[in-house]
């Protein structure tokens, strides 16, 4: 089908005309009796999957089923931070596929993200700290991807409200930077996707929860049975996040997951104050500030698991203890709103992006407390495993399987991310 | 922040105590013998239950012993806390006692 294309030409002329004449971006089709593929969960991963499996793979009878609104779990709830400094050759290689996806996304999906490599920077504040963000930096640089080493100096200059006085409780001993790392809009993530897949036919299905799967006599998958009548199909891939151990369930299948969940909050906007992304690990602060001026803070997960979407206050109040020792600017801000979403998190800290044991249902899971990063990356090889039932290269050693066999990408002990 | 109502000290706030994950977990008694889909099983499969889930605590900061809850995870709410090696409660019954407003679970332990 058609459709209005974005662009300054066309932002004037609409503009002239009172910006009257907008399409709707995407279709509210009925679910259909049966498709060739559909993918359960509309998050960013899950139409980014459908997207690339209607561009690259020809397959445009495809449905996204999302028992809530697109965008409206972890996609929409995270901090938006976008970067690809991990420590093993294979998570360096899937988390940098994406990073170059992001890099164009805006023109191939004709729909502005707002990628902004405005540099990720990561504080240093133990000794161990340094030399594990030195490892990284190495690392890093065999695998290609970017990460240089700053002294406190730097980092001060790189990111101006950093305090580096070494009279806190954990002063800055230096930081990692990675500077094509950055933030984009997570919302405009999931439309630009789903305005993309639902223009090369793809259904996107709001307010349809799967409550089963259908299964033939040899086990493979002949539809599901959602709250919006049964729907044919051959193939399933699930992106549904916090609630995937829920969906594979309905198939007996069993996954190494545990659901926790994960809190953010954002502060009264102000004027631009903050130019990168700066992570501490070790004291737990997350904080970039969005292009409408609000401070982004990413909290931790809380301790048991839980599909609330909500968490315990004394959470954020630890991250903002640490926020106010690094940036003491920022100490009679206001904060605005804290949310929280449910992510699953794997023994290694790495995804499943794999077959599961049931001919035709295929799970994309496991990204933990930093799926988001991963978003365009994590679509393009679900894709490709979906479309041609082998796992894409990239992808290839992220199986259930690996907990069996012991090839664990174990980014949880050594790695750039707080978990 | 949650109120767990530890079964020997009594009701004390979240911060005093750490999680264990999934209870009811025994250890294989010879794990030799297992194959290793079944030693996974017992490594890294967990439940995740959208419900009622009985899970571990520990009072690190208290008494430091080990005791079972359940707990809605659709809800966070407890229906019943209990020592280590006791049973599993009856779910229903505790959801019907945590229907009363948990008046079941003591106070102040024992």
């Amino acid at each position: 089908m058609s459709r209005q294309s974005f662009s300054a030409l066309a932002l004037l002329r609409r503009g002239l005309s009172g910006h009257l004449g907008w399409q709707k971006q995407w279709r509210k089709p009925e679910p259909k009796a049966s498709y060739d593929a559909i993918i359960v969960g509309g998050g960013g991963h899950g139409l980014g999957a459908a997207y690339y499996l209607a561009k690259e793979h020809g397959l445009t009878n495809i449905a996204v089923l999302e028992k809530g609104w697109i965008g409206g779990g972890n996609t929409g709830r995270n901090t938006t931070i976008i970067r690809s400094n991990y420590l093993f050759n294979e998570s360096a290689a899937l988390y940098d596929h994406s990073v170059k996806l992001w890099e164009n996304l805006s023109q191939v999906l004709n729909y502005n993200v707002m990628f902004s490599p405005r540099g990720v920077m990561m504080l240093a504040h133990t000794v161990h700290d340094i030399q594990v963000f030195k490892r990284h930096v190495h690392a890093n640089r065999c695998n290609g991807v970017d990460n240089e080493w700053l002294e406190p100096s730097q980092a001060k200059e790189f990111c101006p409200p950093l305090n580096i006085e070494d009279n806190i409780r954990y002063p800055v001993l230096g930081a990692a930077l990675q500077r094509r790392g950055g933030t984009a809009r997570h919302d405009a993530v999931a439309w630009g996707y789903a305005r993309a897949a639902d223009a090369l036919g793809v259904d996107i299905i709001e307010n349809c929860e799967v409550t089963g799967i259908t299964r033939g006599a040899g086990g493979a998958v002949e539809g599901l049975e959602t709250s919006r009548g049964l729907i044919r199909t051959r193939k399933v891939g699930v992106s549904a996040a916090g609630n995937t151990s829920v969906v594979l369930a309905l198939a007996g299948v069993r996954l190494p997951l545990e659901s926790y969940p994960l809190q953010a909050l954002v502060s009264e906007p102000i004027k631009p104050i903050f130019p990168c992304v700066v992570m501490s690990n070790t004291i737990h602060a997350y904080i970039s500030q969005s292009d409408k001026g609000e401070l982004v803070i990413g909290a931790g997960t809380d301790a048991y698991t839980s599909y609330t979407q909500r968490g315990a206050l004394h959470i954020n109040t630890h991250t903002l203890d640490a926020i106010c020792e690094l940036f003491p600017t920022f100490r009679r801000m206001r904060m605005m709103r804290n949310w929280g979403g449910i992510v699953d998190v794997t023994p290694d800290r790495s995804p499943i992006i794999a077959k599961t044991p049931v001919p035709g249902l295929y799970v994309n899971c496991g990204w933990g407390t930093g799926g988001f990063k991963a978003t365009p990356g994590s679509a393009h090889v679900f894709a490709w495993t979906i479309a041609r039932d082998e796992p894409h290269p990239i992808n290839a050693p992220f199986t259930i399987e690996r907990f069996r066999d012991g090839y664990l990408i174990d980014e949880a002990a050594a790695a750039a991310v707080a978990h | 922040m949650l109120l767990i109502v530890c079964p020997y000290c009594g009701k004390r706030p979240e911060l005093e105590f750490t999680y264990g994950g999934q209870a009811h977990l025994a250890r294989p008694v010879e794990p030799a013998e297992l194959d290793d889909q079944a030693w996974t099983d017992f490594l890294y499969m967990r439940t995740n239950i959208k419900g009622i889930y009985a899970e571990r605590w520990r009072h690190a900061r208290g008494c430091g012993r080990f005791f079972n809850a359940l707990r809605d995870t659709t809800t966070d709410h407890f229906l019943s806390f209990y020592k280590t090696g006791e049973p599993m409660p009856d779910i229903a019954a505790a959801k019907a006692s945590a229907a009363l407003g948990n008046r079941a679970l003591p106070e102040n332990g024992k």
